[in-house]
């Protein structure tokens, strides 16, 4: 097996202050031109562990654990901000869940593409100018010319959104992180969005990391998913795995709280109660306040372990139903 | 852009009706009779009618509005009553010099308000912030007229480095003009930079929590083009509102900081006026300050144009 983009081994961090760590040994691995998707509800650290992997979150109201990347070959520790800041916008990109507030609304659209050509490639204004027009263009904007002196209030959401993204891709890097890219979109401009960033990847084989919650969108475009839970990795695998044989209670409960256009209409199904603030985690496994299978070994945290061959999951119970049956 | 300063301008129209008629009936109202006062000991009442008459204080109130409005609109703002000279000449001589002064204090207030505001909002919470803070309650608590003196007994006194009061016009000397100007413009300008400080914190800590700061950071700029461009540019708005504001106020305000530094300008008419009951002047000087006002907010409006392109036709 060729060497994956991006690893990420034991990503560990708490905000300065707090007693519990807000993300818990996070690991995964990235192949070029794979995608994969982090997936949990609101509050379950997707978002701050992709801010934490671009070195966004403020230096120092951030402590991290041990833990490593390694990107494209080189090994560096999760709080090495400068030498994420030297790949930053250049080998990996990010776009956010917000196009209407994202684009600075003082500049126009083209100047704010070229900005990030000018800072990365030492071109002159002329060639980033060229290069944010391709750009333009590639993410399918009409009328580039015209539109590379727009401001961003002139501009759709969908419209915004794909600015955003010519941003992120001008400089083609190899690791593009979509936060919730299409959560305040239409239905409709979601799917030409998604679509899109699939086009360019398979252009320019970018390692993806699209971060939802959306199981859909999932289903349609992960090759591997990492599902997480108040901070952690609770089960990891290939798509087909996740969805097929999911493992963990609470990925079954995501699963099942998914509406159905088939089969008889019933209440859709809940995994009940929210996600614990930080500092009332329980010990342990941090589902169990929410399990239905929860018993005394969950006040030990259980390891993310292979069940099949790529396929992991952190829960003592796994493999669920076996385990089940056996205690029946 | 046109159309828009235009229409600002229309707005300020009925604005500038209702403060002429305010002016106006203020002096109706303010107690004392300025007849009396410029008849004399005698009281004679065939001067005293003869100067009703004179100055026609027998027509209704609405005729001597609209005499008094039809010279105002052609730069007659009427005759001082204690000089002799006419309002209009007397401001045109002494406003220059209070608008040198406030110039003068605002690039004070702007040099030193600006980046400390800047820099305590990005290093919030840090030593730095609290210097900042601290410095900028003293500008806003320690009086003018006190720093003015302390600062005449150790500058001009002491070290003998700038004169210690009086004015020379930039066209006789504008080296000197500006040194005997530096004190003066130094006291007024601290106390503004405090409050602008005040305001450019908060604008940027606003600002610097938004979204785009954070597209800018991600885009791998450097920390300090994603502050003064991306950042500040968003958070000038309300820090030209303010500076617009803050320049009428230094042409009203400069009263104190003249009087200590015996400079003649627009402050030291304003009080002398006030205390001769010169109604004249002090109707002229009301009404001119707040004209001044309009046009600087007209400016600010004019700004905004320029600073969001959210305003600009689509």
């Amino acid at each position: 097996m060729n060497q994956p983009l991006l690893e990420v081994e034991n990503l560990r961090f708490r905000f300065r202050g707090q007693e519990q760590d807000v993300v818990q040994d996070v690991s995964f691995r990235l192949g070029r031109n794979e995608t994969l998707c982090i997936v949990g509800e609101s509050g379950c650290g997707k978002s701050v562990t992709a801010l934490a992997l671009m070195g966004l979150l403020p230096q120092d109201s951030v402590q991290f654990g041990a833990g490593r990347i390694r990107f494209d070959g080189e090994t560096f520790a999760p709080g090495d901000h400068d030498r994420i800041a030297k790949m930053r916008g250049d080998r990996m990109a990010m776009i956010f869940q917000e196009p209407m507030t994202s684009l600075n609304p003082a500049f126009r659209i083209g100047d704010q593409i070229a900005e990030a050509v000018e800072r990365h490639r030492n071109c002159g204004h002329a060639a980033a100018r060229a290069r944010a027009l391709e750009m333009l263009g590639k993410v399918g904007i009409p009328a580039p010319e015209q539109r590379f002196d727009a401001y961003p209030h002139q501009l759709s959401g969908g419209m915004r959104q794909r600015v955003m993204i010519a941003m992120a891709l001008a400089n083609d890097p190899e690791l593009l992180i979509a936060d919730e890219p299409t959560t305040a979109l239409d239905v409709t401009v979601q799917a030409q969005i998604l679509e899109l960033i699939a086009e360019l990847q398979a252009e320019t084989g970018m390692g993806t990391i699209m971060i939802t919650h959306d199981l859909g969108v999932v289903a349609e475009i992960a090759t591997n998913v990492a599902v997480m839970y108040a901070g952690q990795v609770v089960e990891y695998g290939s798509a087909r795995s996740i969805f097929e044989n999911p493992q963990h209670p609470y990925t079954i409960g995501l699963m099942a709280s998914v509406p159905s256009l088939t089969g008889p209409r019933r209440r859709l199904s809940t995994v009940p109660g929210v996600v614990p603030a930080i500092g009332q985690m329980p010990e342990g496994c941090r589902f169990s306040s929410r399990c239905p299978f929860a018993a005394p070994v969950c006040a030990a945290r259980p390891d993310l372990a292979e069940q099949d061959p790529g396929h992991r999951v952190a829960c003592h119970f796994a493999p669920l139903e076996q385990t089940l049956e056996r205690s029946a | 852009m046109l159309s828009f300063v235009a229409r600002r301008i229309v707005i300020a129209i009925p604005t500038v009706i209702l403060i002429s008629i305010f002016v106006f009936g203020l002096q109706k109202l303010l107690p004392g009779d300025p007849i009396l006062a410029m008849a004399g000991e005698e009281r004679d009442p065939e001067t005293i009618a003869f100067l009703r008459e004179k100055y026609r204080m027998n027509d209704p109130v609405w005729v001597q509005y609209a005499t008094w409005i039809k010279g105002v609109v052609t730069g007659n703002l009427g005759i001082s009553l204690r000089t002799n000279q006419p309002v209009t000449e007397l401001i045109a001589q002494k406003l220059p010099v209070t608008i040198q002064l406030a110039l003068m204090a605002l690039v004070f207030a702007l040099v030193i308000g600006i980046p400390a505001g800047i820099l305590s909002a990005v290093k919030k919470g840090t030593i730095t912030d609290y210097v900042a803070n601290v410095v900028a309650l003293s500008g806003l608590s320690i009086p003018n007229f006190w720093l003015g003196i302390m600062l005449i007994l150790l500058v001009a006194v002491k070290w003998q480095a700038l004169p210690a009061s009086g004015y020379v016009p930039p066209g006789e000397d504008l080296w000197l003009s500006l040194k005997t100007m530096l004190m003066p413009a130094f006291v007024l300008g601290t106390a503004l930079a405090a409050t602008l400080m005040r305001h450019t914190r908060s604008a940027m800590l606003g600002v610097l929590k938004s979204d785009y700061v954070r597209t800018a950071r991600a885009k791998g700029l450097a920390e300090r083009r994603v502050i003064l461009r991306h950042a500040f540019r968003n958070a000038l708005t309300p820090i030209v509102t303010l500076t617009a504001l803050l320049f009428g106020e230094l042409i009203a305000g400069a009263v104190l900081t003249e009087q200590i530094f015996t400079i003649p300008g627009f402050g030291k008419l304003v009080v002398d006026a006030v205390f001769n009951r010169d109604y004249a002047v002090v109707q002229g000087i009301v009404l001119v300050t707040a004209m001044g006002f309009i046009v600087m907010n007209i400016l600010a409006d004019a700004a905004y144009f320029v600073l969001n392109p959210r305003l600009r036709k689509q």
